[in-house]
């Protein structure tokens, strides 16, 4: 009875292994490790539901091939967005690898997918500053942005807004790091205080928000990604300090966290390379096809995540669909020839975009529906501080 | 000095919440032996059960009273089915099936409730803030949350002292083979104490959501800090469960309020933001670490 | 009593070492680079998993912070190789030593509790070695850091996938036969009696504390051997490898192995893996999207095998002699 448990098992484990290959078919593979489980979930949904759209909006094909989307969990591990990695470059034998929400998956995917691989990867969220530097790679390109770019912007925008003192919130992790020092970049005003709170997580920031009342700056930056920047919100708003204390944040207020944010969310100031409502044709009409299949607004995940399909798309029709020849699409890609939905798109040397960064207010739509409205612009045609470091010229 | 008190009390209402968490943890490892992993998962149960009810009901009241009694369901189903196979075992098995469990309900979570994380607003009547003293405004919610907390710890404490159900959890707590041979029924003594823990879970997960947010595996870090706690305050104890908790709390508290400053004293303006964080982060492990060293079986736990 | 390996359970486990043992030939005459890959992982986790059986298994001490000792395995050697010292022959002693020693270090202060309080305590530990390794923004932190392999100019070299993976199955072999000779011998004996019955042991006069120390010890040094090897695999180390939900995982391999038995964890392991890998394309065949959701599936067969499988699936391949 045992054994052939264990013989059972066995078939199993060969059919499941030997299948997946055998259903390759002759089309574009493009393969997207994103954070499906767990309390991040909803980033790796946002960004999944974007890419279907993508392609949906592509009509499925790219230069007359099928377009195939191998979707991968990396579990918020770095260990295992590696593994998946490495499935999707030499098992799945993707053409394309994007995605990777976290810059320690990334870190640690890069060398598999770029190197070992040879295969091309479009960021579509990460932006460590170790790969706009000294691990630039001509295989990898970015439709995001890099780390300190956002809060750079945003440091920018107070100085132009006259705010002379600021307190300083995040989750003692490298990006966590990363964004409060990217405030400190630009901004020239006074540091009241710097306060990193328990990653990954800190329930109550009660002892934090106490000390902010205490000091009271002219206003207060964080960066509280996901689900964290709901439950700062919360308390921000419950600790009476949203009537008083102004509220600047990056990654922390989107359209993913604004459903459960609701009303707490008004008025705050964020800073971010897209929004919803750039007034482009190709951005209109993602953000309406979203809203109407989905029933809720895409975030910047999202738009980053659909820039790169539609990215990967115009190379593989430039090439009219013949991706065998790397070095060619990499050319192609270098020229990022489509229509993005932050409007104009230009890479920089080190592969990471040259782009514009805007101010947005989270406002009530028409329909009463909480979103975020572009109010200013803070950076144009912004470059991140690192690409100097990159080898590539 | 205002400024002390808002930081003590914030201490207190953390405090309080950890010890709700603990209470049911230290409830089933003194008297049933058994390491419940899937702990945090009731507690996460109970956001999602209230969440839930309060969405049906449109009432938070109604909403988080309705809970309660389906955690204690919850905590009589896991302990028939599961719970109760694993107390004669070794704590090794009990922690791969509650391993086990723990995987099992975060999925379930993720397949019923969906990905994106719920929220509980805060109900209209306890928004706003309360004047402790004149001029200093503290939440009302967090203060309802302290309120609710002494409510459950002196309700506790009654049931354990000074009632039958109480007498024979002490009694369990130290010995059970001799209760089960005095003609008490095991088992539906077992159930309650694992549903009641399940109740108090719940309810510390339910209460923590309207400040934190409802997500899945919310309950998986948790549990790291109410291990840390009941072994501090001593296993099977619930008085230990409550200093340890409140003790906890203070110590976390003050160490995110106070510490920095206190380190940039005689260290760099840099380096004291990036030690504090790091030495908060630790701290609790380190009191621990000083507590095992000098009682070995926590605060009020059994002297073996 | 027939020779060991012509027992059911023997059968398989000289087949399954045999099949390790060729995996690289296999996977490049059939094209399957990930399997070795899989392979490689699954060679390295068994050698950390052999490590915690060692203490856990046999010695009965319940470790919950054995992955900080593949943590600094795995710093140690990354730290040096981005300091400039790339030569394996000067890192890997040097990260065994350093493990073994911060081992002999909190193995004294933790072995004078027991039971839960002994898990707890080491979970101590190792929490703080993890946040130490996360503050560490000179190597990372978090971020982790990407590292150059180790060096043995002439001997072998790293970056070979095969040559690599042979390498960590000689080592595991190597583990595996330590660990062996470990149970059997006297030492061993002396720990797994205090396993059974400390006191007894105590007042036959052996001085328990100093041979748990010690096995603790020996044991922090294979788990950070295992870390060497995966700090090499991929070229990066973060504080990932050593959070306690890692180290939570070893007890669940050891466990679902079959505690005690000398190839357990490496039962434990495949299983491990094989069902990561393998239950989402399966549960995909059943119905289309069901893969997403394996752990609903996964979850409840630890808990059955925790229940109905007592001894793991060691003890599922047949009965043992002795």
């Amino acid at each position: 009875m045992k054994s052939t448990l264990v013989g059972a098992a066995a078939v199993a484990a060969i059919l499941a292994f030997g299948l997946p290959p055998a259903l390759a078919q002759q089309g574009v593979k493009i393969g997207f490790v994103s954070t499906f489980s767990g309390p991040q979930a909803a980033i790796g949904e946002d960004m999944r539901r974007s890419v279907d759209l993508a392609v949906e909006h592509l009509g499925g094909k790219m230069a007359g091939k099928p377009i195939q989307i191998v979707y991968e969990d990396d579990q918020f591990k770095p260990d295992v967005g590696k593994q998946k990695s490495e499935k999707l470059v030499q098992q799945d034998k993707v053409d394309f690898v994007s995605g990777y929400i976290w810059s320690n998956v990334l870190l640690a995917s890069l060398k598999t997918v770029v190197d070992e691989g040879d295969t091309i990867l479009i960021g579509a969220n990460a932006g460590p500053s170790q790969i706009a530097g000294e691990l630039c790679n001509k295989n990898f390109f970015s439709t995001s942005w890099q780390n300190d770019q956002t809060p750079m912007a945003m440091g920018e925008y107070l100085n132009t807004k006259g705010v002379k003192n600021l307190y300083l919130m995040g989750p003692n992790y490298a990006a966590g790091k990363d964004m409060l020092a990217g405030v400190k970049r630009t901004y020239k005003g006074k540091i009241e205080g710097e306060d990193y709170t328990k990653w990954p997580d800190q329930l109550d920031f009660s002892a934090e928000l106490a000390k902010i009342a205490q000091v009271k700056p002219e206003g207060i930056f964080i960066f509280y990604p996901g689900a964290h920047g709901v439950q700062f919100l919360k308390q921000y708003v419950q600790a009476g300090l949203s009537k008083t204390i102004p509220l600047y944040q990056v990654f922390s207020i989107d359209a993913i966290t604004l459903p459960q944010q609701g009303e707490l969310a008004l008025g705050t100031l964020g800073a971010q390379e897209w929004v919803n409502d750039l007034p482009n044709e190709q951005n209109k009409r993602y953000v309406a096809d979203f809203k109407k299949k989905y029933g809720v607004y895409p975030s910047y995940y999202g738009a980053q995540s659909y820039d790169a399909i539609m990215l990967i798309a115009s190379a593989v029709e430039a090439l009219k669909g013949d991706v065998k020849d790397k070095a060619k699409v990499r050319a192609e890609i270098a020229k990022a020839n489509f229509k993005s939905l932050r409007g104009g798109f230009k890479f920089n040397t080190n592969h990471f975009p040259i782009q514009n960064f805007y101010i947005q207010e989270t406002v009530k739509d028409a329909d009463g529906k909480m979103t975020v409205k572009t109010i200013a612009t803070a950076v144009t045609d912004g470059k991140d501080p690192y690409y100097q470091k990159c080898a590539m010229k | 000095m205002d400024y002390l008190l808002i930081q003590v009390l914030n201490g207190v209402q953390l405090g309080l919440l950890m010890f709700l968490l603990a209470a049911g943890l230290t409830l089933t490892f003194g008297i049933m032996d058994l390491v419940n992993l899937a702990h945090g998962s009731l507690y996460m149960m109970g956001a999602y059960f209230a969440w839930t009810l309060i969405g049906w009901t449109d009432s938070f009241v109604l909403g988080t009273l309705l809970a309660l009694p389906a955690c204690f369901l919850l905590g009589v189903i896991v302990e028939v089915t599961v719970a109760r196979r694993l107390y004669a075992r070794d704590h090794l098995e009990q922690v791969l099936a509650t391993f086990g469990l723990i995987l099992f309900f975060n999925e379930l979570v993720r397949a019923v409730w969906g990905p994106d994380g719920k929220s509980i607003a805060v109900p209209a009547f306890l928004n706003r803030t309360v004047n402790i003293l004149p001029g200093v405004p503290y939440p009302a919610y967090r203060f309802a949350l302290i309120a609710v907390g002494l409510v459950v710890a002196v309700v506790l404490a009654w049931l354990v002292a000074r009632t039958r159900l109480g007498m024979l959890i002490r009694a369990g707590a130290s010995n059970r083979r001799m209760i089960a041979a005095l003609g008490v029924n095991i088992e539906l003594l077992f159930s309650l104490v694992f549903g009641l823990g399940a109740v108090f879970a719940g309810l510390a997960g339910l209460m923590a959501a309207p400040i934190a947010s409802v997500k899945i595996g919310m309950g998986d870090d948790i549990l790291i800090v109410a291990f840390v706690i009941i072994v501090i305050g001593g296993i099977g104890s619930i008085k230990g469960a409550f200093v340890a908790a409140m003790v906890v709390g203070q110590i976390d508290i003050v160490g995110r309020a106070f510490l920095p400053d206190f380190l940039k004293t005689f260290m760099g303006a840099a380096s004291a933001s990036a030690a504090a964080p790091a030495i908060s982060q630790v701290l609790i492990y380190l009191v621990m670490a000083a507590v095992l060293v000098w009682r070995p079986t926590g605060l009020f736990g059994q002297r073996s | 009593m027939p020779a060991p390996w012509r027992t059911p359970r023997g059968i398989i486990t000289v087949l399954l070492l045999l099949l390790l043992a060729v995996l690289p030939l296999l996977t490049q005459a059939f094209d399957q680079r990930y399997l070795l890959s899989v392979g490689t992982r699954i060679v390295i986790w068994s050698i950390a998993a052999v490590s915690l059986n060692m203490i856990l298994g046999y010695g009965g001490l319940v470790s919950f912070g054995h992955a900080a000792f593949l943590g600094i395995g795995g710093y140690a050697v990354g730290i040096l190789s981005a300091e400039g010292y790339e030569s394996g022959w000067m890192q890997w002693p040097v990260a065994i030593v350093v493990a073994v020693a911060w081992a002999t270090l909190i193995g004294a202060l933790s072995l004078r509790t027991r039971g839960v309080y002994f898990i707890m305590i080491t979970l101590a530990f190792a929490q703080l070695v993890y946040y130490l390794s996360s503050g560490l923004a000179a190597y990372g932190g978090d971020d982790g850091l990407n590292i150059s392999r180790s060096r043995f100019p002439g001997l072998i070299e790293l970056r070979d996938k095969a040559a690599f993976y042979w390498l960590c199955f000689a080592l595991l072999c190597a583990t595996l036969w330590f660990c062996s000779r470990l149970v059997h011998s006297r030492f061993g004996h002396v720990l797994r009696g205090a396993r059974s019955n400390e006191l007894r042991m105590m007042a036959l006069g052996f001085p328990v504390f100093r041979y748990r120390l010690a096995a603790f010890a020996i044991a922090g040094g294979f788990a950070a051997l295992a870390g060497i090897l995966l700090a090499n695999d991929g070229a990066y180390i973060s504080p990932a490898m050593m959070s306690w939900v890692k180290s939570g995982d070893l007890i669940v391999i050891v466990v679902l192995g079959g505690i005690g038995a000398l190839f357990g964890p490496l039962y434990g392991t495949i299983a491990f893996f094989a069902v990561e890998e393998f239950l989402p394309p399966l549960l995909d065949l059943l119905h289309r999207g069901w893969g997403e959701y394996w752990q609903i599936v996964f979850g409840p067969l630890l808990v059955i095998i925790a229940l109905y499988a007592r001894g793991g699936i060691d003890s599922l391949l047949g009965r043992r002699h002795a």
